[in-house]
């Protein structure tokens, strides 16, 4: 099994504030991780360390085994972020191009081919946003929206997923669909690491956990996660760590 | 600014591509104005003025103006289209100062030394220099973005006006160049206006998706791997030599206008990107045809009278869609 992520006593702050500080974690090829931990535990920064979009303070990170700073294949990642149903841009851009933008990193300078299309109608279709394809992006709800990005994600046909709360504001019928797909997806080898609130869900669906606080409590298989304790030792609060107990049973 | 470094280090082949088409199309830009451009304009107009027998089409100075008239038609909107939507409408104003500055340089070098005398020239050096200046604080600092932009607006300007005053022989030509006249095209600056347009639309062609990707999503941009800081600096000095280009005509105080106006109006208009580029371009010629005939008509100055019609149109293009949504 070849390693898709390395993170190696990787630190990260702002102003000296630490946000994610001397995490080793190690995420092979294939891998379904769900990364969890209470709102600003700094999951989302080591999302962005993982990929290469921040430089940490300290440590190294390796994507596919070649340092993060200069790996060069964007066409092998894939990013969900949290902020992009928040969007505000007024640009008048449409959803079938937001998601050709999944196909650019294939393309490099040269034109999208019928290849590009059929690939940005299948993503289109799997999200059910192919009649709205059309639309301008602003004038869709924040959960078509999201919907669109996942699509776009889709299209770049990735070896790695990185998914940042992508069924924020998506419809019930919409996330059953999507977390199917994210199986799929893994099933046919793809690496996905997924951050989302609903620790059911991610139980449900991911093959391993990490739990973060600043520091990395547990990184282990779901089942092996679950027992560990680690959720009443990091989230406080008992109602938060009873609430996802009856969906990790289903 | 971490990110932007990351991106910055990763210098790849696309990018060397990027440049050697770039050097290839300024040779081949510069080999076509010197040697078939006059030969196609002169058929073209000579055919024009045989067909449509009125001054309007015959008189030499006109037929310079429409040419250049439709050539800013066409660079200024496909530019503005990245930058309107990335919120940086007024660099072009910046730069169209500090281009102005260069200009003054020029007209002080040109007096002192007559084969040196190509404002335009220097017009080009001293906007590019301020558009990597304005990008270079732009990623090394992380003040407002504006900071950089409003320092180079008013610093070209004083530039210009420092050295206007020095030489005041020139006085009249500068101000054709802070107010534009169409009456001031002379064939070189076609030549010159056509060989840049040429470059810019074939970097435009070439690196669309790359702009547009980074324009609408700065950090998917980045994950794709795309070189963020590359990109912005090759926007911006094509915003440089646009912004240089249309100076002639519309002068250095209007010359914005033509950079975002007709993309504000397309984009009020269409849900696309691609349709928003062309519309612009479109209702671009549109304002300058409509503004180059107002003005022969009215007797009102010529840059004036195009950033009017543009005006006009981006009005209507409100009014339209006001009465689409509520239909």
């Amino acid at each position: 099994m070849t390693t898709a992520i390395a993170l190696e006593n990787v630190s990260f702050g702002y102003d000296r504030q630490p946000v994610v500080r001397d995490v080793t974690l190690s995420v092979d090829d294939g891998e379904f991780l769900g990364l969890i931990g209470p709102n600003g535990s700094g999951k989302t920064t080591l999302l962005k360390i993982m990929l290469g979009l921040r430089t940490p303070d300290t440590g190294s990170v390796e994507l596919f085994g070649t340092p993060a700073s200069a790996f060069s294949d964007g066409a092998r990642l894939g990013y969900v972020s949290q902020q992009s149903s928040e969007s505000d841009s007024m640009m008048p851009v449409t959803v079938r191009e937001v998601v050709e933008m999944g196909r650019y990193a294939h393309a490099g300078l040269r034109r999208l081919n019928a290849d590009d299309h059929r690939i940005v109608d299948d993503a289109l279709a799997q999200v059910e946003m192919d009649h709205l394809a059309g639309r301008r992006i602003s004038q869709l709800s924040g959960g078509q929206k999201q919907r669109a990005y996942i699509a776009r994600a889709l299209a770049s046909e990735a070896d790695l997923l990185a998914l940042d709360e992508p069924t924020v504001g998506v419809d019930a019928h919409s996330v059953d669909r999507f977390y199917d797909l994210l199986d799929d997806l893994n099933d046919d080898g793809i690496t996905i690491v997924l951050i989302e609130h609903d620790i059911g869900v991610v139980a449900e669906h991911a093959d391993t956990m990490a739990c973060l606080d600043c520091e990395l409590y547990e990184h282990s298989e779901t089942e092996q996660f679950l027992e560990s304790g680690v959720l009443e030792d990091v989230y406080s609060s008992a109602r938060v760590a009873s609430s996802w107990a009856p969906a990790a049973g289903d | 600014m971490a990110a932007e470094g990351v991106a910055h280090r990763l210098a790849t082949r696309e990018e060397y591509a990027v440049l050697g088409s770039l050097a290839v199309m300024m040779v081949v830009s510069a080999a076509f104005i010197l040697t078939i451009f006059p030969v196609i304009y002169d058929a073209f107009w000579g055919s024009a003025c045989n067909a449509v027998d009125t001054w309007l089409v015959c008189s030499g100075f006109l037929q310079r103006g429409f040419t250049a008239g439709v050539l800013i038609g066409i660079t200024a909107p496909v530019v503005g289209a990245y930058l309107v939507n990335r919120q940086m409408a007024l660099i072009g104003e910046a730069l169209a100062h500090t281009a102005f500055g260069g200009v003054a340089i020029g007209l002080f070098v040109g007096a002192a030394a007559p084969r040196f005398d190509y404002p335009l020239a220097f017009a080009l050096i001293v906007a590019t220099i301020a558009a990597l200046a304005i990008q270079y604080v732009a990623v090394k600092t992380d003040g407002y973005a504006d900071i950089p932009i409003a320092i180079m607006l008013t610093g070209g300007f004083a530039l210009g006006i420092a050295v206007i005053s020095y030489g005041v022989t020139f006085h009249a030509t500068v101000e054709s160049y802070l107010f534009g006249d169409i009456l001031f095209v002379p064939f070189e600056n076609v030549q010159l206006m056509v060989a840049l347009t040429l470059v810019v639309v074939g970097t435009i062609a070439l690196t669309h998706k790359q702009l547009l990707f980074i324009t609408f999503d700065r950090e998917a941009a980045r994950l794709a791997r795309i070189n963020v800081a590359f990109y912005d600096t090759l926007l911006i000095v094509l915003t440089a030599l646009v912004v240089v280009a249309a100076m002639q005509i519309l002068g250095a105080i209007l010359v914005a206008g033509m950079l975002v106006i007709p993309v504000a109006a397309a984009m009020v208009l269409t849900n696309s990107f691609d349709h928003g580029l062309l519309l612009s371009v479109l209702l671009g010629q549109t304002a300058v045809f409509g503004g180059i005939f107002l003005s022969y008509s009215w007797d009102i100055a010529t840059g004036a009278m195009i950033i009017l019609v543009a005006i006009a149109l981006y009005v209507l293009a409100l009014l339209f869609s006001v009465l689409l949504s509520t239909t």
